[in-house]
Parts: C-alpha cells; structure tokens; sequence
C-alpha cells in the first residue's frame, strides 16, 4: 500500500505543544510518524502521528473507530506497521513484538487486562521476569515465591493499589474486576522505564479506584520521570491528570491541547468533527499538518 | 472511629444516604473476605479429594478382602501395571496444564517400543544386559520426543488444533509401527523382563514403579518450583497474556508436547520389558485412560492449573478399583462405569472452580 510520506511539519508542531509538560528540548520520549495501518480493506491509520515527551502525560482521545486502539497496539509492538515511523529519544526502531517493546522500557496496561487468571497476583506481576533463588538452584530455574509475594506485596502497598491484605497471594480469577485492572496498572508502574501506555485504565473503577490509579500514574511521572499514553473515553479523567490532549480522528491526529486551557465541550466538538468539519470532512489529503 | 447507629424509619436523605451506603460497603467487603475464605477451603479440599478417594478405596478394599487385596505381592503387581500409564498421565499433565491435548501417546509409546526393540535385536541377546538398557532406553526416548515435537511443531504452526494434530499423529505413528513389524510383535531379550520389568530394586519394590515415582517427583517439583513449570501454567492460563509479557508461548507449547512424547517414549521401553515385546494392539486406549487419569486428579481439562502428583493418584483409582472387582469376582465390566463416574465428578469440580467466584 502506498503511503504519502507526512510532513515533517506535523512532528514538529507536535513538539511545540510538548512543553506544557517537563519536557526538555530534546527528542521525544517516543514518536509515532505517519502511521500507516489497513487490516484487509478496512484503513486504519492513515497517516497518524503522536509524540510523547520525556516525563509528558498525553491523554489519546478520539471516537470508536478512530484508530486509538490500534496506535496503542503498533507503539506497544503487538501490531506492526505498514508505512511509518517508530522513534524513540529520536532513533527509529523497530518494534517486532510486545517482548520488543519492553526491553526499551515501554510497558502497558491492555483493555483486556492480559493477566493469567490462574496464577496468583504475584506470579502475574513477575510473569516472564521471575525472580530466581539464589546459587545452583536458580541456575536450574528455581523460582523464589517468597521474594517475589514480598516484593509484589510492597510494590502494591507503595503504588496504594493494596485493596486487600492478602491480594499478593490471590488468584486473579478470584479478584472484582478493579482489583485486576489494579494489578495490571501496578505491573507496568512496577516494569515500565521509560513509557506508560494505559489504554482505558478506569474503565472497571470505582471513583475511588480510579482516583488511586491515577494518583499512582501521576506519582510515576513526578518521581521516575516515566512518560506516560493515557488511551480514555473518560475526558474528565483525561484532562485531570494529562498534560495535553491529543484528538485522534479517523486514522489521523486532528489535534493537539493544552490540558491546562482546553474545555471538555472544545474536545468533544473535535473528537466528533464538529469544531474542524471544514478542513477534515473531505479528508482527502493524508498526512497535511493540523492544527 | 465511631459511627452513628442507623436509626429504623428515621434519617433524612442527607443524612441517612451515605451512612448506608458505606454500611453496604462494608457488608460486601465482610461477604467477599468470607466468600474468599471459603472458596480457598473449598480448593483446597479439592485438591486433595483424588488422595482421600485413593486412601477410602484401599481401605475399602482393604477392610473388606483383608486377605487378598493389602498383600505385598497384590500391591505390587498393581504398581507395576500403573507405572506405564503413569509415565503418559505425567506427560499429558504438562500438555493439558499448558493448554493442550496429546491423543497420540498411546501409538508414540507403541512406536518407539518398535524402534528399541528393533534396535536391541540388531545388537543381539547376547548382549549386556546394561548395553541393551542404555541402547533401548536411549532410541526410545530420543524417537518419542522426535514425535513430541511434531505433535507440537504442528500445533504451533498450523493451527490445526491440537485436538486433530495428535488424532493424526497417532494413527501415522501406530500405523508406521505396524509397517515396519508387519504387524507382528518383535519379541526382546528375556532377562529385560526378569532385571528390569518384573524385577527389584530395592526388596519387593519393582524397577518400574522406582522409575515411574522419581519420574513424578521430578516433574512435579519442576511443575510448582521452576520458572518452567510457572510458564506453563501461564501458557495454559492465558496465551495472550503470555506472549503480551515477552514469553516464547510457542516454544514453550513445542517443548510441553516434547515432554509427552519423550515420557511416552520411555514408557514404550518400560513396556518392552514389563511384557517382553512390542503388544503393538495393546495400547489402543492409553490416551485416554492417561487423559482421564490427569482430569480425575483434578487438572482442569481447559490449562492453567493441575499437579503431576495428583495425576498419579488418577491413575491409581482405576488400577485399584479393577483390582479390587476382580478380586470380589465382580465382573470387571463394572470399572469402566466406575471410572466413568468418578471422571465425570471430577469435571464438575473443574468447572465450578474455574468459574470465577
């Protein structure tokens, strides 16, 4: 498929608006350029470009169907891209697998959880990174259950997600769904180095639960520097904790926001279409610079 | 922290709202702690039900034939004969755990008995006793898991599901072993039966049972210590999950059907030495005694938990409850409708304790 390279432009208006954050001048924590994605006939991305700076909250918002889910996915390497660009701290890269991704410090929190039910929350938290014991026996691939429940339990207490005494020692399938959206979102706080991607990570929370994760994100980003790509429905949400707002629409990044000034009525309208029919309603012409 | 006591009929709404909201709140968190605890009970009287079910019906049988059934010579035979089948529950353990299903077992342990037994002919009778095992013992196991691999390269990457890939496996693997036999049993030498399939290790306790119990040790603490063992079960539990946290799930798929078939290889050579040939006709239904051995000691037949101990004891149930009807003179007809039962029993458990609480 032939992809219209986008102009260079875009990216860098992008960058402008990355300062309402910590963001240094330097290149962005990871950027996505001109995305391109089709499964089968139906387009995905056309063209979509997203930044996050170093340290930067970026709340994606956008309809159903306006390819949110799918960028989330190509920037986390479960799916690949058909023309575009993955950059991080400038250099581009190639994300072949989630497994990809997070030996560069990009961890995420799926819609659907991806926690295995059976195992308890310890053992999910370290799955694929165990701790092993120490001498011969963790040559053989012993695990230590123990430091792990240890350091699982602090790791909840710390980023506040311990709803329950013994949640390290639980099944997951045993857990209400916030206590599992809980544990996913304290896996990537726990991993992630560099980037948080949260796709709808309040979507089975409570008020309170919610504040807490958010809370914990925010935490995140102060303490670690970590940036963090916030995918929600929630605005409100959205707008209490990002640093800007970006508004994906049919396949491409229509705008950028300050969190700061925008209003929940502006981001609607342009979510919709309302606010940029006129230079988006033919939206023929991939890949020009908005905003 | 002192709460207002609700008062019945009274209490405006201003008031009276949010009291009773955090009472309910309180009341779920008390019912779901409770709940929790009892689930926990309840699994864990689950997971040791196969072991209570053994120990009632060796008592039973005990109480009742205290003169046949509890002999040293009748409990020993009825080692020897699970010891086989055992090898095969351990293996398709592992494969059910991580997700899967291995119908092949039978007809690679036939297979592989065919390839040792043909080996050890071509080395002669003669031949030391010692060089026979490591000669037989070594081809066996290195050919079933060259059908273990198949069976989970094919799984892997066809995406035939694996349910069909070890249908098909078995019949090629059964009928290559008639192919090269020409459907006739070859016979080994006499003394891997006397040494090794009827004989000793250590005072009346048989080579075959030995080998089958380190086996399952070795399997069961590398199942519930090692990082191996938790990958399986994660591999069973949630694939996507798996591959979502960098694990190779298709290597690790490829390696659990490897394990089948080399157990199962193994237990074609034990099966040389416990009936001195190649009983290709005999093995007709391991797969599914070895399946519905693992499901009865209580590994979900849908991934993501079981014990390779408690496989074990699903094998020993129908072994002593065939024992213990043939030794009443019950028509041995009734086993299988016992095991039935029992079996379907066990899957009832499995699927209420799945389902989330």
């Amino acid at each position: 498929m032939a992809a219209p390279f986008p102009s260079a432009s875009a990216d860098a208006e992008h960058r402008g608006a990355g300062e309402t954050g910590t963001a240094a001048a330097t290149a962005p924590a990871i950027e996505a350029v001109g995305v391109w994605k089709s499964f089968g006939r139906v387009e995905v991305l056309l063209g979509a470009n997203l930044s996050v700076a170093r340290g930067e909250i970026v709340a994606l918002v956008g309809d159903n169907g306006a390819g949110k889910s799918t960028l989330l996915k190509i920037l986390s390497g479960v799916e690949s891209l058909d023309a575009g660009e993955i950059r991080i701290d400038g250099q581009m890269i190639e994300l072949r697998s989630a497994a990809d991704a997070q030996r560069l410090g990009v961890e995420t929190v799926y819609q659907d959880l991806a926690l295995a039910p059976h195992l308890d929350v310890s053992a999910n938290l370290f799955l694929g990174r165990e701790i092993l014991r120490p001498g011969v026996l963790g040559g053989l691939g012993f695990i230590d259950k123990k430091a792990m429940l240890r350091a699982a339990s602090d790791d909840l207490q710390l980023l506040g997600l311990r709803v329950r005494e013994d949640l390290a020692s639980s099944r997951v399938v045993d857990l209400s769904g916030g206590q599992q959206q809980a544990v996913a979102v304290a896996r990537a706080l726990t991993w992630g180095r560099r980037l948080l991607i949260l796709d709808e990570p309040t979507a089975a929370l409570g008020v309170r639960e919610t504040a807490y994760v958010l809370d914990a994100v925010r935490k995140a980003r102060d303490e670690r520097g970590l940036s963090v790509l916030l995918v929600t429905h929630d605005l409100l949400s959205a707008l209490r904790i990002a640093d800007r707002v970006v508004v994906l629409r049919l396949g491409r990044d229509c705008a950028s926001f300050d969190a700061r000034v925008v209003s929940v009525e502006q981001l609607v309208g342009t979510i919709t279409g309302v606010f940029d029919g006129s230079t988006r309603a033919n939206g023929s012409e991939p890949g020009e610079a908005v905003l | 922290m002192s709460r207002p006591a609700p008062t019945v009929g009274a209490g405006s709404e201003a008031i009276g709202e949010p009291n009773r909201v955090e009472q309910e709140r309180a009341l779920a968190t008390r019912l779901r702690r409770a709940q929790a605890v009892g689930a926990r009970a309840g699994d864990a009287a689950s997971q040791g039900l196969i072991f209570g079910v053994l120990l009632f019906l060796i008592a039973f049988f005990s109480i009742l034939l205290p003169n046949q059934f509890p002999t040293a010579f009748n409990i020993r035979s009825m080692g020897i004969s699970a010891s086989v089948i055992a090898l095969l529950a351990i293996g398709q353990t592992y494969v059910i755990i991580g997700g899967g299903i291995d119908l092949s077992v039978g007809s690679v342990l036939v297979f592989s008995g065919v390839v040792a037994a043909k080996l050890m002919a071509a080395i002669g009778p003669g031949a030391p006793l010692a060089m026979l095992i490591v000669a037989g013992a070594g081809v066996a196991v290195l050919t079933g898991a060259v059908w273990g691999l198949l069976n989970g390269f094919l799984v892997v990457k066809t995406r035939i599901p694996d349910l069909i890939v070890t249908l098909g496996t078995m019949g090629i693997a059964l009928g290559l072993a008639q192919v090269l036999t020409n459907g006739v049993d070859v016979s080994v030498p006499l003394v891997l039966t006397t040494q090794l399939g009827n004989g000793n290790a250590i005072g009346v306790i048989p080579w075959l049972v030995v080998i089958a119990l380190v086996i399952a040790a070795i399997m069961q603490v590398t199942l519930s210590a090692t990082r191996f063992g938790r990958h399986t079960f994660a591999v069973g539990s949630n694939r996507e999950a798996g591959r979502r946290v960098g694990l190779r799930v298709d290597a690790h798929r490829m390696k659990l059907y490897a394990i089948s078939g080399l157990l199962a290889g193994l237990g074609g050579f034990l099966s040389l030495a416990l009936y001195t040939n190649t009983t290709i006709a005999g093995h007709s239904t391991d797969n599914l005694v070895s399946i519905a051995a693992v499901i009865i000691g209580g590994t979900s037949l849908f991934g993501g938990m079981g014990s390779v101990f408690r496989s074990v004891a699903g094998v020993l149930v129908p072994v002593v409850l065939q024992n213990g009807f043939v030794i009443m003179g019950l028509q041995p007809f009734w086993q299988p409708v016992a095991i039935g039962i029992v079996l379907l029993g066990a899957v009832y458990i499995d699927v209420r304790r799945r389902s989330p609480r």
